[in-house]
């Protein structure tokens, strides 16, 4: 089912937490709505399922405008970032609870429903956890028993709150990954909600990227992470060095260094720019390779695992050049503290413009 | 204004900072001194008292007529007041835990008020809205129906009395338990009974059933208000308090202290499943 | 684009039938019968209403529940905190009935708890025979009346302050203690003043509930004319001699006391949880 949200707008006394926006999602799809704490994602979210009511603006899903209709009735799955289990229910009537409250005339038979529920527990790996009551779970398992919960009664859309968040960061892998299955598996337009980029990048097909209650940009993980619209996207969505410059001659000069930039800089002479530099878009090397290189003394580093973090002082910039680069790089160059390299930086991106970190 | 309700568990701290031996002792002993005194006397009199006479009189102070009319009224007018004030408790619960709106606080501080209000008043009040005297109070005289010096009289003060019982026992824990369940639930479809009664309901069922047993606690041991409003009419408008009360200023000690040991065990009782019931939900935390 | 008045629908289901019965039943069970005092002191003559609250009996009466409602409130501060923090910080034999126990003066009809303390302290009384050869009398004296307020009063104190003791990290003294503080000064310094907001609350809950006690303190007070008579007794008495405005006008003062205690109690209590966030 098609979802078209329009010009939803909400504030509380004092904020705005959304402004004005409007999105279109097709069938099938599965959208991150993608965004610092107190965005607005979720209030949006909650106001798709009915949870919550705008001040103005509409939700049509399916051609049909369910803006006033009430939760019960909208047939949007949702699931909680702290999963809302029924404490006193057992998995198994957890997961029919849908099917058995429904008015006697649309109630399926109790084997129908029976059948429904442990299909859906097959689904999700939970059959085992039939008679088990949610205290007795993990917060993973917890949460894959929402989800069977939330597509027992056949949703159109399904909305996912943070979903993984209050997990650990293990299961939060692989639970990521078990539910882009599964999304394959079932195709139901989707809607999730998460602060965690890496999250967005890996389980969207278009992510929406929120700040302050304004959409930001809207485009599939490579538009977002490689185009970025404007800094604030470019900062969120992964880790980024920040230098101020001003640019002359069609470059950006950085302490005393003119940087060559992504984009053409030429006619923006004497503006101020942010430049922005990935870690892992930096060179480093014993050897110089081009005239534009840093020279830079390796302050500190960190074995992350298969990257490798470097700071990385350079004179006339402020603040130190964060760097990441392979781990066989770094055994092959032998690097360690005081010692001098030679920094290149690549796919320099400048915005001139107001940017608040 | 109720103490709060938590189970209490031993909290030492190490050896280091322990509380030097000779302190300890000290306020041990301090300690079962004064329950010595305040606690423990009270309660061996009443049985020391109520045995004098042998426990033959004993049963017969018990089922005595007039005693066990006591005993009747004092137990319908529990029947009659708890499940009406824990429907209340529930309902106020429900708008109060549920939804936000303004002048919640208020509404609120308004539940605690009988706390505040001395029992003595608390019979006043309605002897003076539908005491025979009272405009509403004759007009009900005049089709027969009398509430002051009469069983509905006590009820009604009774109700008065034990009104916050179970709503305060009920908002902090429903207010702690959240909206996410019912938010679920209507997600799914639920309508609104159904969300009640299959997800809130049993979610509070050890609250409700501890704020009832106070309530009830309560509600019988009711004096004060019941004072003003029945006309201790024996066999008539006597609550067991009353009762024991009659039969002390007759100088009836031993008859009086009978009584109130059935007012004493229902006391302990009280207490003791408080502490199961917090064990309970201790346990299940 | 479609308005709506977004703002006003509620998204569980139920508030205005459930907030319409609330504000009902809590009208017509406290509220209505409530303002009949309140009419009821408005509606009289000011003189009358002058005359009845300000009579030397009722003002003796005024006095005296109040100061007995203080001295046992302050007596129950110490008692009180020393056996929470008994309860809380050591082990010994029999220390859950204790625990248990102390809910007993708040489970206890007020009734039960009053001839209890005039048997138990009377002439001839387990602890009177004692006091009588001290020369100490409890029967028919404000003292008497202090001893079943204490006892009322106990279990608000104690509960009120169980639960702050019971969450005081247990670092926090041992940090103190490898600082060089001895136990008196860590006690003095560091938990009394932490303690000291629930302690506040636990006292105005008795006081507060002391006030108006009626019950447990008719039986020893002896209800002497000026010197025993509480306030509540006052109510009665006039009660009973049907005069409706005079028991009006001295219950009007005794709410008046009792608001205003409340009103403190809750900004004690607010206080306090400013304290402990």
């Amino acid at each position: 089912m098609s979802i078209e949200i329009r010009n939803i707008t909400k504030s509380y006394p004092g904020y705005t937490a959304l402004d004005n926006i409007s999105l279109n999602v097709g069938t099938g799809e599965l959208i991150a709505l993608l965004g610092p704490s107190g965005c607005g994602k979720t209030t949006l979210l909650r106001i798709i399922a009915g949870l919550e009511t705008a001040d103005s603006g509409s939700i049509i899903l399916e051609k049909k405008d369910t803006t006033n209709l009430p939760a019960r009735e909208k047939n949007v799955g949702f699931v909680f970032q702290h999963y809302a289990l029924f404490r006193r229910l057992n998995v198994f009537d957890n997961v029919a609870f849908g099917l058995n409250v429904r008015p006697s005339s649309q109630r399926q038979s109790k084997s129908e429903i029976r059948d429904r529920v442990m299909h859906l527990l097959q689904l999700v790996q939970m059959d085992w956890a039939v008679k088990r009551y949610p205290s007795q779970l993990s917060g993973g398992q917890r949460q894959r028993i929402a989800l069977a919960r939330a597509l027992a009664v056949n949703p159109k859309v399904l909305l996912l709150d943070e979903p993984f968040s209050a997990l650990d960061a293990k299961v939060r892998l692989e639970l990521r990954r078990w539910l882009r299955k599964l999304h394959e598996d079932i195709h139901v337009t989707s809607i999730f909600v998460t602060h965690d980029q890496e999250e967005a990048l890996e389980l969207a097909d278009r992510i929406v990227v929120i700040n302050k209650g304004k959409i930001e940009q809207v485009g599939s993980p490579q538009e977002v992470y490689d185009h970025p619209a404007n800094a604030f996207v470019y900062n969120f969505l992964g880790n980024v060095n920040v230098f101020h410059g001003r640019i002359r001659n069609g470059k950006v000069v950085l302490g005393e260094h003119p940087i060559e930039a992504l984009q053409g800089l030429n006619g923006h002479d004497e503006k101020a720019g942010q430049a922005f530099i990935r870690p892992h878009e930096i060179g480093i090397s014993r050897i110089r390779s081009s005239e534009s290189d840093l020279i830079g003394i390796i302050r500190d580093i960190r074995i992350m695992g298969s990257q490798i973090g470097l700071e990385l002082e350079s004179a006339g910039f402020d603040k130190p050049i964060e760097a990441e680069i392979p781990r066989d790089i770094w055994r092959n160059l032998e690097l360690s503290r005081g010692e001098e390299v030679f920094v290149t930086l690549n796919k320099v991106k400048v915005f001139t413009g107001d940017y608040e970190i | 204004m109720q103490p709060s309700n938590t189970r209490q568990t031993v909290n030492i701290p190490g050896p280091r900072s322990r509380d030097p031996l000779a302190v300890r002792i000290l306020l041990i002993g301090l300690t079962f001194l004064f329950f010595a005194g305040f606690i423990f006397m009270p309660l061996a009199l009443v049985f020391s008292q109520a045995l004098q006479k042998g426990i033959q009189l004993y049963l017969d102070s018990i089922v005595e007529p007039y005693a066990l009319e006591a005993v009747k009224l004092t137990l319908l007018t529990a029947a009659i007041v708890v499940p009406l004030n824990a429907v209340f408790g529930l309902t106020a619960a429900w708008a109060i835990s549920k939804f936000s709106f303004k002048g919640k606080t208020l509404l609120v501080s308004l539940l605690d008020l009988p706390f505040a209000v001395s029992p003595v008043i608390a019979g006043l009040i309605f002897v003076l809205l539908v005491g025979s005297r009272t405009p509403f109070g004759s007009w009900l005289g005049e089709h027969g129906i009398k509430i002051i010096f009469s069983t509905p009289g006590i009820v009604i003060a009774t109700l008065f009395v034990t009104f916050p019982f179970v709503a305060r026992e009920l908002i902090p824990l429903m207010e702690a338990q959240g909206r996410e369940e019912e938010e679920a639930a209507i997600t799914l479809g639920a309508r609104g009974w159904q969300v009640f009664r299959i997800i809130t309901l049993p979610n509070i069922r050890w609250g409700l059933m501890y704020g009832m047993i106070l309530c009830t606690a309560r509600s019988i041991g009711e004096f004060g208000a019941v004072s003003v409003v029945s006309g201790h009419i024996r066999g008539m408008t006597n609550t067991i308090p009353l009762h024991v009360e009659i039969l002390y200023s007759e100088y009836n000690y031993t008859a009086s202290f009978a009584v109130a040991s059935i007012l004493v065990f229902l006391a302990l009782i009280t207490i003791a499943i408080k502490g199961a019931v917090e064990k309970h939900v201790h346990n299940n935390q | 684009m479609t308005l709506f008045k977004g703002k006003q629908r509620k998204i569980l289901p139920g508030f205005g039938l459930s907030m319409g019965y609330t504000v009902f039943y809590l009208s017509a069970i406290v509220l209505v019968p409530l303002s009949t005092i309140v009419m009821s002191a408005f509606g009289m003559n000011p003189e009358t209403f002058f005359a009845a609250i300000s009579s030397p009996r009722v003002l003796a009466s005024y006095k005296l529940s109040v100061s007995t409602a203080l001295y046992a409130a302050l007596f129950n501060a110490v008692a009180g905190f020393l056996t929470a923090w008994t309860l809380v910080r050591y082990r010994f034999p029999g220390r859950r009935i204790l625990d248990a126990l102390v809910d007993l003066p708040f489970a206890l009809p007020t009734a039960v708890a009053g001839i209890c303390f005039a048997t138990l302290y009377s002439p001839i009384g387990w602890l009177g025979q004692f006091l009588s050869k001290l020369n100490f009398e409890l029967i028919n004296k404000p003292s008497g009346i202090v001893i079943a307020l204490i006892f009322i009063g106990f279990p608000f104190v104690v509960r009120t302050v169980q639960p702050v003791i019971a969450e005081l990290e247990p670092e926090i003294e041992e940090s103190a203690q490898s600082l060089g503080a001895t136990r008196w000064q860590t006690f003095r310094k560091i938990l009394l003043p932490h303690l000291f907001p629930a302690l506040l609350t636990g006292v105005t809950l008795a006081f507060a509930r002391s006030i108006g006690e009626y019950g447990s303190v008719i039986f020893i007070a002896g209800n002497l004319p000026l010197k025993t008579e509480i306030a509540p007794l006052m109510i009665m008495t006039k009660l009973d001699q049907f005069d409706y405005n005079g028991a009006s006008a001295v219950a009007f003062v005794l709410l008046l006391i009792s608001f205003s205690m409340l009103l403190l109690l809750n900004g004690v209590q607010r206080w306090q949880q400013k304290a402990y966030q």
